[in-house]
């Protein structure tokens, strides 16, 4: 288990209060001038030492991001934008950071517009967290008094203001460029790439857009050394993680753990264990809930970082780990995600739009056990159809569940379902558009 | 895609009043000049604050006004995110959240109350006119699951009766306490904490 001294969210659960003081006394703000003195290259230089990657589930360097943010400013200004727009399902880390680590959010946020010359910087907050959006507003009103942020922010003579944006209920515009066209007051629908947001990016201009988690992590990594945060964790998949256990497990928590930690662990130690015992664990999903499940058997030895989950044809995603154990109906919870991928498609591309309907479609009755044979295969055909389709990540996100079911649990499907197909043996199936054509007599 | 229509009877004229025009203004400031369309999302909130909880035509036209853009910009807005709604809603507007990780831990039982409670139908008003409920997608408090969201609160914890409590609570006109109706704190493990013991006992 992780010391408690290398844990950098300290107040994730609230014992010591989230006012400015009290973060101060966890160590926040203490020395901000100075790290920023030290310049830009260093800055940048530490976190690429640190191999610090994007916690919002891509994965990305965040070094290697900020590089990419033009040298000079040129005519137009660098924006700096915080996702917070939480929606994965499984996934509740950001909201405790807003809570309850406002200032590491703050701090952050002025070492990262620095690092990449921004003045300006929007924090794009999911419109249910209204309440975690005004604590995190009231923290800023202390920083601005405090001369933390605002004209010469904490002395370091850079100038800074955050502002609040609110989402309104929309998954995608956890996706980076849904998220600049919803700050730009229009429908959160994602732009095509190229250009890249670092350098065109919100109204035009060069703009680069960090999770939450991994600016907060920024200002203790400048303090004990990209050395230190790397020392945690494995190669390439260094430090700490915020995990999000839930699910069917004994007592469900957030807890700040080292990359790499084995799942059993974490289900064991920190979760109190599955409901019904280890042995009732049917599957677990890794990463939030676009990341395919993992069966039971894998789930003895796995370890949770970005590459041993990708060799295990998953993926880390956000942490959002959800556990699934054999009380419920495997095809019903991915039926319920599909249906959730079903409501939140921006409808911007076709195979998205119309894909996603039709595989919740199939899983429900699937689930039900009304499916024929061959809808089996053309599920697996419909998510080949959908991922690599579509103009943002929704695509995969939306088919890679579907398929993990696939992958897992085919055996399952094809026993409840072993009806023949349509056109051979007349069944009334609900939802089945052709259905009048079995009913006629020469169908 | 999530299908959503504007309710059928609207009101003939919109205007906000003196508070909601002071927060508007403030608002178009956070945005750079001439770039005051970002606004757009936080005015119609203060909208849907300022009318019951809804939005009509009527405001989102005066929308358009106030921040010069066109009124379908608004419309477009106001139609794609589901948190603006389109029809009057319950002075107490209940959110259940039913994805996944809520369901598995009973969210249906969360359904079940208000049914029960509130009205048989999603989106419908309760007997005395003060609640309406529907299912959501995720709120992303799946560690305290399953949960719900009444107006900006979320309750977390839940089971059948806490939830029927908390519907018996507001009938009464009383405010229930937000937060894990288990009482733990926040999302630490329940009576498993192994972390950071030393800030829990200092």
């Amino acid at each position: 288990m992780l010391k408690d001294q290398d844990r950098i969210f300290k107040n994730l659960y609230n014992d010591m209060g989230a006012d400015v003081k009290s973060a101060q006394k966890r160590g926040d703000w203490v020395n901000t001038s100075e790290l920023i003195a030290k310049g830009r290259d260093w800055i940048i230089n530490e976190v690429k030492d640190s191999q610090l990657r994007g916690r919002g589930g891509a994965g990305f360097p965040t070094g290697l991001k900020w590089s990419f943010a033009p040298k000079e400013v040129g005519s137009r200004p660098h924006y700096l934008v915080i996702n917070a727009d939480e929606s994965e399902p499984g996934t509740c880390k950001d909201r405790d950071i807003l809570r309850f680590e406002p200032h590491k959010l703050i701090e952050g946020c002025l070492i990262a517009s620095y690092a990449v010359q921004a003045h300006a910087c929007y924090i794009y907050i999911r419109g249910e967290y209204f309440i975690e959006g005004q604590k995190l507003q009231s923290a800023i009103d202390e920083a601005y008094e405090k001369n933390l942020i605002g004209k010469n922010a904490a002395g370091t003579g850079w100038d800074l203001d955050i502002f609040i944006h609110y989402g309104a209920g929309a998954y995608i515009c956890g996706e980076e460029t849904a998220l600049l066209e919803s700050i730009e007051g229009k429908k959160g629908q994602p732009r095509l790439k190229p250009p890249f947001p670092a350098l065109i990016g919100l109204y035009g201009c060069p703009t680069i857009i960090n999770n939450v988690e991994t600016i907060a992590v920024v200002p203790t990594i400048l303090r004990r050394g990209g050395k230190w945060f790397s020392s945690l964790g494995r190669e390439k998949n260094t430090g700490t993680k915020i995990f999000c256990i839930s699910g069917n497990v004994n007592n469900p928590c957030n807890v700040e753990e080292e990359m790499n930690i084995p799942l059993k662990e974490l289900i064991e130690v920190h979760a109190g264990g599955v409901i019904g015992g280890w042995e009732n664990l049917q599957a677990v999903i890794p990463g939030g809930s676009s990341m395919p499940l993992i069966p039971k058997e894998k789930c003895e030895t796995l370890t949770m970082d970005f590459d041993s989950l990708m060799a295990e044809k998953s993926g880390l995603g956000t942490a959002g780990i959800v556990v699934i154990n054999k009380d419920q109906d495997i095809i019903k919870c991915m039926a319920r995600i599909a249906r959730f991928y079903k409501h939140e498609s921006c409808g911007q591309c076709t195979p998205c739009r119309e894909g996603s309907g039709w595989m919740w479609r199939m899983l429900e009755r699937m689930a039900k056990g009304e499916a024929t044979k061959d809808e089996v295969d053309m599920l697996g055909d419909v998510t080949n159809q959908i991922a690599g389709h579509t103009i943002c990540a929704f695509g995969e996100g939306s088919s890679w569940p579907v398929q993990g079911l696939l992958r897992h649990f085919k055996k399952e499907i094809e026993e409840r379902n072993n009806l023949d197909p349509i056109v051979q043996k007349k069944n009334n199936i609900p939802y089945l558009v052709d259905q009048h054509l079995l009913d006629k007599k020469n169908a | 895609m999530s299908l959503r229509r504007p309710a059928k009877n609207q009101p003939e004229t919109f205007e906000f009043n003196s508070s909601s025009i002071k927060e508007a203004n403030k608002i178009v400031l956070k945005y750079p000049e001439g770039k005051q369309q970002s606004a757009v999302m936080a005015l119609l909130y203060i909208a849907q604050k300022q009318n019951d909880n809804w939005i009509p035509l009527a405001a989102m036209k005066y929308i358009a006004k106030f921040l010069d853009m066109p009124y379908i910009k608004v419309y477009e807005v106001a139609t794609f995110y589901t948190m603006y709604n389109l029809s009057p809603v319950g002075k107490y507007f209940v959110q259940v959240c039913t994805t996944t990780p809520c369901m598995i831990r009973g969210a249906n039982k969360l359904v079940e109350a208000c049914k029960e409670k509130i009205s048989d139908k999603e989106n419908e008003l309760s007997n005395d006119k003060s609640c309406s409920w529907m299912e959501v997608e995720c709120l992303g408090a799946c560690v305290n699951a399953p949960m719900m969201q009444i107006n900006d609160d979320y309750y977390e914890d839940l089971d059948k009766e806490k939830t029927i409590e908390i519907f018996d609570k507001i009938s009464k006109g009383e405010d229930p306490k937000p937060g894990s109706y288990r009482g733990r704190l926040n999302t630490e493990p329940e009576n498993n904490r192994k972390t950071l013991m030393d800030v829990k006992n200092a």
